[in-house]
């Protein structure tokens, strides 16, 4: 039977950590993933764990302490939000060029400036090309669910990238909510022991680790790391729907709300979904097709299945919660219309900014948003192509 | 899994067959790599003054000043960048840098 237990996001994703054990997990605190570190501490100190915990001095360091641990042959991780993540740019690309299979507990919040605490995807989103997975969460089940999956998504022979696992910050991370865990023995059982083929401490096998590629490797060294990419797409599928099996909750690339015979959809990642949910409700109620798509799987990115799934809607609304500053819209509007185009042509897809610096996101808005869908739809009314939600002015 | 002899990987090979993460399977292996060929400046050996004193063997940045016994011989030039530092350490005039190869 599983367990029945409130947890906030950081207790839910450390309590992962726990049942998982990896071998070492070096941090940094930054608000709002701070708890993360402190947790698994905590856990380590009153021997409920036996992960080598490195206290370092910047996140610079603690993804390198990562990556030199995953390299030496350890099941390793780290946490980070915001400008940590920022500070590590550098070696999330090493990581993911030395394939290595490591996990990164990512907390969302804006990046700086102005500095500012809250909630946005900027950080994640800015490093969406570094070659990491990226696996997003609606609320604290799933960011539970998705670490106890991580590992065996990373480590898969045919992949062998590292993964971020993303939730948002304060929204998820900080609330309190109902959480169904597994019994430590499932987890474990789930997960399994990390067998790396090649290491640095197997003395039985010398080798080394990241050595300079000239012009001649490089660009095949990227096409290994795309194919790799590419192959996450089916273990991501396997392994969501053997841990459906194991607890009962299966994971796809995304989660399709209302959406079969929906005429209008938004597309939107991590917990502002429940929030579309409600408003999707309300609408169906008033006899408004409405439908969501939401998005657990950013890289690998999943354009075709969208496309398909979105094939049947006469407008969609793609919600961005970072900016990119091309002056057009967000990052997961720009990959969204991408595949539309490829896959879908008939969907018109507008692309909307919500949520930035932790600016809430309500359900007035979000049926204002389907609303301002059918009007377009139905009497021709003009939306703006690319604009701000619950901006003033 | 055997891991891959990396002696058969060259700047002809596909993207299939480099290993995983371009990982280097074997030690010592930067003994394939002639950096002798970057020399601009070339360290010559003038074991008449030498002494054997062995202060040139540590500083050399890429182990190319051989020891044998406790004595040194002449330089590796396979792997000799000709960086001059050997030649500035020594006190008795034992090495000389000429230009080029």
């Amino acid at each position: 039977m599983a367990i029945r237990e409130r947890l906030s996001g950081n207790e839910a994703v450390s309590y992962a950590i726990k049942q998982v054990n990896p071998d070492v997990m070096p941090a940094f605190p930054i608000t709002p993933s701070t708890e993360i570190p402190q947790y698994v501490a905590n856990y380590i100190a009153n021997g409920e764990m036996d992960t080598d915990f490195i206290p370092v001095e910047s996140e610079h360091s603690s993804m390198s302490a990562t990556i030199g641990a995953s390299a030496a042959g350890a099941r390793a991780l780290t946490a980070t939000s915001s400008c940590g993540l920022a500070l590590m740019w550098e070696e999330l690309y090493v990581a993911a060029s030395n394939r290595l299979p490591l996990a990164l507990c990512l907390v969302n919040r804006a990046l700086s400036g102005p500095i500012n605490i809250n909630c946005d995807h900027s950080d994640s989103m800015g490093a969406r090309d570094t070659g990491f997975i990226q696996i997003y969460a609606e609320n604290n089940q799933e960011v539970y669910d998705n670490f106890i999956q991580a590992y065996r998504i990373s480590e898969h022979r045919d992949v062998r990238l590292p993964i971020m696992i993303c939730q948002d910050g304060f929204i998820t991370s900080h609330a309190v909510e109902n959480i169904e865990l597994l019994e430590d023995e499932k987890v474990k059982e789930f997960v399994g022991e990390y067998e790396p083929e090649n290491y640095l401490l197997n003395a039985d096998q010398p080798m080394a680790l990241g050595p300079y590629a000239v012009s001649n490797y490089y660009m095949e060294t990227k096409m290994a790391q795309n194919t790799a990419m590419n192959h996450a797409k089916k273990v991501i599928l396997d392994v969501g729907r053997e841990y459906g099996g194991v607890s009962g909750r299966s994971y796809g690339f995304f989660e399709e709300y209302r959406l079969e015979d929906a005429d209008y959809a938004l597309v939107i990642i991590g917990s502002a979904a429940g929030t579309a949910k409600d408003a999707v409700d309300a609408l169906r109620e008033q006899g408004v097709r409405a439908g969501l798509l939401k998005l657990r799987v950013f890289r690998p990115f999943p354009d075709e299945e969208i496309a398909k799934a979105l094939s049947g809607c006469k407008v969609v609304a793609i919600m961005d919660r970072s900016e990119s500053f091309r002056g057009k819209g967000g990052p997961l509007g720009a990959e969204v219309k991408a595949a539309l185009y490829d896959h879908a042509k008939q969907v018109r897809a507008y692309n909307l900014i919500y949520g930035l610096g932790g600016r809430d996101f309500t359900v007035n808005e979000a049926e204002q948003i389907y609303k301002d869908l059918e009007a377009y739809d139905k009497a021709g009314k003009q939306f703006e192509e690319y604009r701000y939600v619950g901006l003033r002015g | 899994m055997a891991a891959t002899d990396i002696t058969k990987i060259t700047e002809k090979s596909n993207w299939q067959d480099l290993t995983v993460g371009n990982q280097v399977y074997g030690a010592g292996t930067s003994r394939f790599f002639k950096t002798g060929e970057w020399r601009t400046q070339t360290p010559v050996f003038h074991v008449e003054k030498c002494k054997q004193c062995l202060l040139c063997v540590p500083v050399c940045p890429d182990s190319s000043i051989p020891v044998t016994e406790c004595k040194r011989e002449d330089f590796d030039y396979d792997h000799c960048k000709g960086c001059g530092i050997c030649a500035k350490v020594c006190p008795f005039d034992a090495i000389s840098m000429k230009e080029g190869q």
